[in-house]
């Protein structure tokens, strides 16, 4: 069982890695789950170590590239961006989580009535 | 979803990845810190204190060590890395006890090295095919049902040529002249010494129909296979290494054999020997095409092979051979011979005889794996209970029971690589060795490498071997209860009997095995010695023979005269007793002619050929045949005077049955020789077969089919082989450089495949014993160590020194005894089974089994006195005070 769970944490976190890349190009570890927590408003509360697991996977698979640089601070840190690749990959995934949460959504709410009786 | 690509791209990174950890680790050390540097940064921007703001990073960031588990997880081969995990732990385990690890590899590498050079024999002889163009139609024809000597088994040119002819199973009939040393093509010349060779004759598809290619050149044409062809020679891959360095350029020129020039055509492969297959123990260095119209007058002189139709079995083969046989003799009324062929395929030939014999040697060394495996189950039982307490930390803190066998099992695979490694540089020098040993007669020897089947079995068994010895002690401890463990309980008590029970089975099966290899041994042994006992009716001790060469044109006034002539200068030499001159020597080569008394009526089938040898006078003396009566030859006997005939006592009782034969007459190939003299049976081709029916005729009255001068010397042999050929050369310049043989050598060659196994099991058997006695020792000793407490307090109480020590020593014979007993009742089954393998011993030699106990108890009784007098020697008050 909670491998299960972790699976799908997994799976999770690296959308969310793909779609925070997409959206704000080129970044550090540090800058994405800085990103990821505020764009959920904090509700994620992420074990910030987890991402370089996460990232470490989706370059294996192509789908973000990782590059050595500078930021804006002077300080070396190792950016990464999305591929082309990871571009179709978001799409699909992206598809497939909406299609899901829409479909969870609608059950979800059926069992709402029921239980109005 | 991840599509196929993808995963490969992912797969192939990973493998990356894990094989380049470092660089990869560093590179996620630094993002980190620089992942902390920027949370710490931020932190500090809001407002948080130094410390706060490393620490507020920190929490955040969540544990490093498993982020970066985690990391590498992702990234690389956990399952992979996990076994490093417990290589590198083994290793360091057992880097910490060097000794018992060093013991353990060592005795793992005699008993996996052993089996790997087993093998590698049972591989080359048996198992493998044999090196020919699909072997498994290659069929061996046997005349004479295969009975009786070379003459016997072998057929005409004319019977060969009507069974080519007739015959529908065969795809090809092929033969060979195995009468080898012919002087037609015996001696090379004009290139450095005079060389003797080994050659052979073969028919013009012999090559074709083995689908043997030369590595150079081509094959015999039809012409040079004609009589009045251009004479043809090819080459043996070694003898062209050996004599022309292996220069291609030699292909296409002439060389002179026997002062004729001959045509080298090709060079065979190095995969081709001709010895090794057909004749083991020769090298063959010529092949030279059978002119059959040639050997056509010359009786039977052709060894027939045949390659199968596609589709047709041996069985059928034989089956249409019965038939046709009779068919082909009833239409030659003038054959002397009806070929009744009893055909088997080529390998079986070959090495169908020693079957039984290689299994046996499989066997015993399969039981040294065994016995082995429970030596080291036993000293890793022992290792086991001394690490119990490390275990149950190990599992207090976590560690699953799986987890735990999987950590005992690499230690085991760790030792058995180191064992199979070693073992297979001890099997490569074993192999090695058994290559260059011409001296044994068994077939393909030569060929035996450790291959890639060799290999495939060193892991098979180093796998087999770890797990066999390492399961059960791993079970054990990890089956164990940790509490106990931590405790520390059972020390310096005798508790723990489970323990000990498990132990004392290992050792009960050890001996048992041991009994079991001894036995056989034994048996095989005094089997062995039995042969060396077996009087050969001549004294190869101090004899020697050298093939000698001359040229008599053919006439036998001439040879008589060169004969006595090189006699006379040889017998002048200083410390040389007696000489003569022999065609063939005995268990060499042999060939039959027919013999019979005249004036007696024979029964079909009563007629008997017997082996043939054209002797000078003064040979019978010199290889120290018995003379039972009448005369030697002489030479009066010219090729003018009354053609004389010595026999042999089986051929009197034969011909002559109730009779003296001296003066009879004895009709040889039909012509009158009258009986001169009588001799002692002979073991003229087998030193295990009885006699067959022997003659011995003149030089000057027969023609000898090559020369052997044998001579019977007061020095060692090989201190007179220079000064002999010094000799021979002044009276003819052309003598070969040929070997000069110790009789002893022929008759060491035909034992040496009943010495080759008898040798092997014998230290088998006592590598068995040892380990056994080791076993023996470990166990006893382990158990005294465990009740140094007790004996102690026994000792304490007033056992005296004698009563402890006969207590350990009860012990041991206890279990030696039903060690034995045990052996012994598998002994008398494995008797039964290897009786074919026995020469005038009984399966149930009395000796061999009572030796086997004596020796088993002898060792055991010292391998128990040992900690048995440690254990008297124990001081209580030490022992009490202990712990």
């Amino acid at each position: 069982m909670p491998e299960k769970k972790l699976d799908l944490l997994q799976g999770t976190l690296d959308l969310m890695v793909l779609q925070t890349l997409a959206a704000m190009g080129s970044l550090h570890g540090y800058g994405i789950a800085r990103r990821i927590e505020q764009s959920s408003g904090d509700a994620v509360l992420l074990n910030q170590g987890t991402i370089y697991a996460s990232l470490v996977r989706l370059q294996q698979r192509g789908w973000i590239s990782a590059e050595w640089g500078t930021s804006d601070n002077n300080r070396k840190a190792k950016f990464y961006s999305i591929t082309k690749r990871g571009r179709k990959q978001l799409a699909q995934e992206a598809a497939y989580w909406q299609r899901l949460s829409s479909v969870m959504g609608r059950v979800l709410a059926m069992q709402d009535e029921g239980g109005d009786r | 979803m991840i599509g196929a690509i993808d995963s490969l791209r992912q797969a192939l990174a990973r493998l990356r990845a894990f094989s380049r950890q470092a660089p990869l680790d560093r590179d996620l050390d630094a993002e980190v810190a620089a992942h902390l540097a920027f949370a710490i940064e931020e932190n500090l921007r809001r407002g948080f204190s130094p410390e706060e703001a490393s620490r507020q990073a920190l929490v955040r960031f969540g544990g490093i060590a498993q982020s970066k588990e985690r990391h590498r997880e992702a990234r690389g081969l956990p399952v992979l890395d996990v076994l490093l995990q417990d290589l590198r732990y083994a290793l360091r385990t057992l880097r910490r006890d060097r000794g018992f690890a060093s013991a353990a590899v060592l005795i793992l590498a005699l008993g996996i090295g052993a089996n790997i050079a087993v093998f590698s024999v049972v591989n080359t002889i048996l198992l493998r095919p044999l090196p020919f163009r699909d072997p498994q139609r290659l069929v061996w024809m046997a005349g004479n049902r295969g009975a009786g000597g070379l003459s016997g088994v072998t057929y005409t040119v004319a019977a060969y040529e009507e069974f080519q002819r007739h015959n529908r199973s065969f795809q090809d009939v092929t033969a060979y002249d195995p009468f080898f040393g012919d002087s037609d093509f015996n001696k090379l010349t004009g290139r450095g010494e005079p060389q003797e060779l080994a050659g052979v004759r073969v028919a013009g598809n012999f090559f074709p129909t083995l689908g043997v290619q030369p590595a150079l050149g081509r094959l015999f044409t039809a012409e040079e296979c004609q009589k009045g062809g251009r004479p043809a020679v090819l080459l043996g891959h070694f003898f062209w290494q050996r004599q022309f360095a292996a220069d291609p350029a030699i292909v296409g020129q002439p060389i002179i054999l026997n002062n004729r020039p001959v045509t080298v055509v090709g060079v065979l492969p190095a995969s081709f020997d001709f010895g090794s297959v057909f004749s083991p123990g020769l090298k063959m260095d010529i092949y030279v095409p059978a002119i059959m119209d040639e050997l056509r007058n010359w009786g039977n002189t052709l060894t027939m092979m045949g390659r199968l139709k596609p589709g047709v079995t041996v069985a059928q083969a034989q089956a249409e051979v019965d038939i046709l046989m009779p068919q082909i003799r009833a239409a030659h009324k003038d054959w002397y011979n009806d070929y009744a062929t009893a055909m088997t395929g080529l390998k079986d030939h070959v090495s169908g005889k020693l079957r039984r014999s290689l299994v046996v040697l499989w066997c015993a060394v399969g039981m040294i794996l065994l016995i082995v495996c429970v030596n080291l189950s036993n000293l890793l039982l022992a290792r086991a209970a001394a690490r119990g307490k490390e275990f149950a930390l190990r599992s207090a803190l976590g560690a699953g029971r799986a987890r735990i066998v999987r950590q005992l099992l690499t230690e085991s695979l760790v030792l058995a690589s180191g064992g199979a490694v070693l073992g297979l540089g001890i099997a490569f020098a074993v192999t090695w060795y058994l290559a260059r040993q011409g001296s044994i007669a068994l077939p393909l020897l030569s060929t035996i490498r450790v291959d890639g089947a060799a290999l495939g079995w060193t892991l098979l068994i180093a796998l087999a071997a770890a797990v066999l010895f390492g399961l059960a002690p791993s079970l054990k401890i990890s089956g164990g209860n940790l509490q106990d463990a931590l405790k520390d309980a059972g020390h310096g008590m005798s508790a723990g009997r489970k323990h000990d029970r498990m132990r004392a089975v290992l050792v009960v099966s050890e001996v048992a095995l041991a009994c079991v290899l001894l036995v056989g041994a034994g048996l095989l042994l005094r089997s062995f010695l039995r042969v060396l006992d077996v009087d050969l009716g001549f004294q190869p001790s101090r004899a020697a023979a050298i093939k000698i060469d001359y040229n008599d044109g053919g006439k036998p006034e001439r040879r008589g005269a060169i004969l006595q002539e090189i006699l006379r200068r040889v017998s002048a030499i200083p410390g040389i007793q007696s000489a003569g001159i022999v065609d063939m020597l005995p268990l060499d080569r042999n060939r039959s002619w027919g013999l019979q008394a005249k004036g007696r009526i024979y029964r079909k089938g009563e007629a008997q050929d017997a082996f043939v040898y054209i002797v000078t006078p003064g040979y019978l003396g010199a290889i120290g045949m018995q003379r039972r009566e009448g005369r030697d030859f002489s030479w009066q006997d010219t090729p003018t005077s009354e053609p004389p005939v010595i026999i042999n006592q089986a051929a009197a009782r034969y011909h002559w049955p109730g009779e003296d034969p001296l003066g009879h007459i004895a009709l040889v190939n039909g012509k009158d020789f009258r009986v001169v003299g009588v001799i002692s049976d002979v073991r003229e081709s087998s030193v295990e077969a009885g006699s067959g029916i022997e003659m011995y005729l003149p030089a000057t009255q027969a023609e000898p089919e090559g020369a052997e001068l044998v001579v019977r010397t007061q020095l060692p042999p090989e201190a007179l082989a220079s000064s002999l050929m010094r000799t021979l050369r002044a009276y003819n310049p052309e003598q070969p450089a040929a070997e000069f043989r110790p009789i002893q050598s022929i008759v060491d060659h035909a034992v040496s495949p009943r010495r080759f196994f008898a040798l092997l099991v014998a230290v088998f058997a006592g590598l068995g014993l040892l380990l056994a006695s080791l076993g023996i020792y470990g166990v006893i000793s382990y158990s005294v160590t465990r009740q140094t407490q007790e004996i102690g307090i026994r000792m304490a109480l007033g056992a005296t020194t004698e009563r402890v020590q006969l207590g350990v020593i009860a012990r041991t014979m206890r279990l030696v005894l039903v060690g034995i007993a045990v052996g012994s009742i598998t002994s008398v089954v494995a008797a039964k089974w290897i009786a074919a393998l026995l020469f005038k011993t009984e399966p149930s030699d009395p000796l061999a089994f009572a030796g086997t106990v004596l020796l088993l108890g002898g060792v055991a009784l010292v391998a128990g006195y040992i900690p048995a007098r440690r254990a008297s020697r124990i001081d209580p008050m030490v022992a009490l005070r202990g712990n």
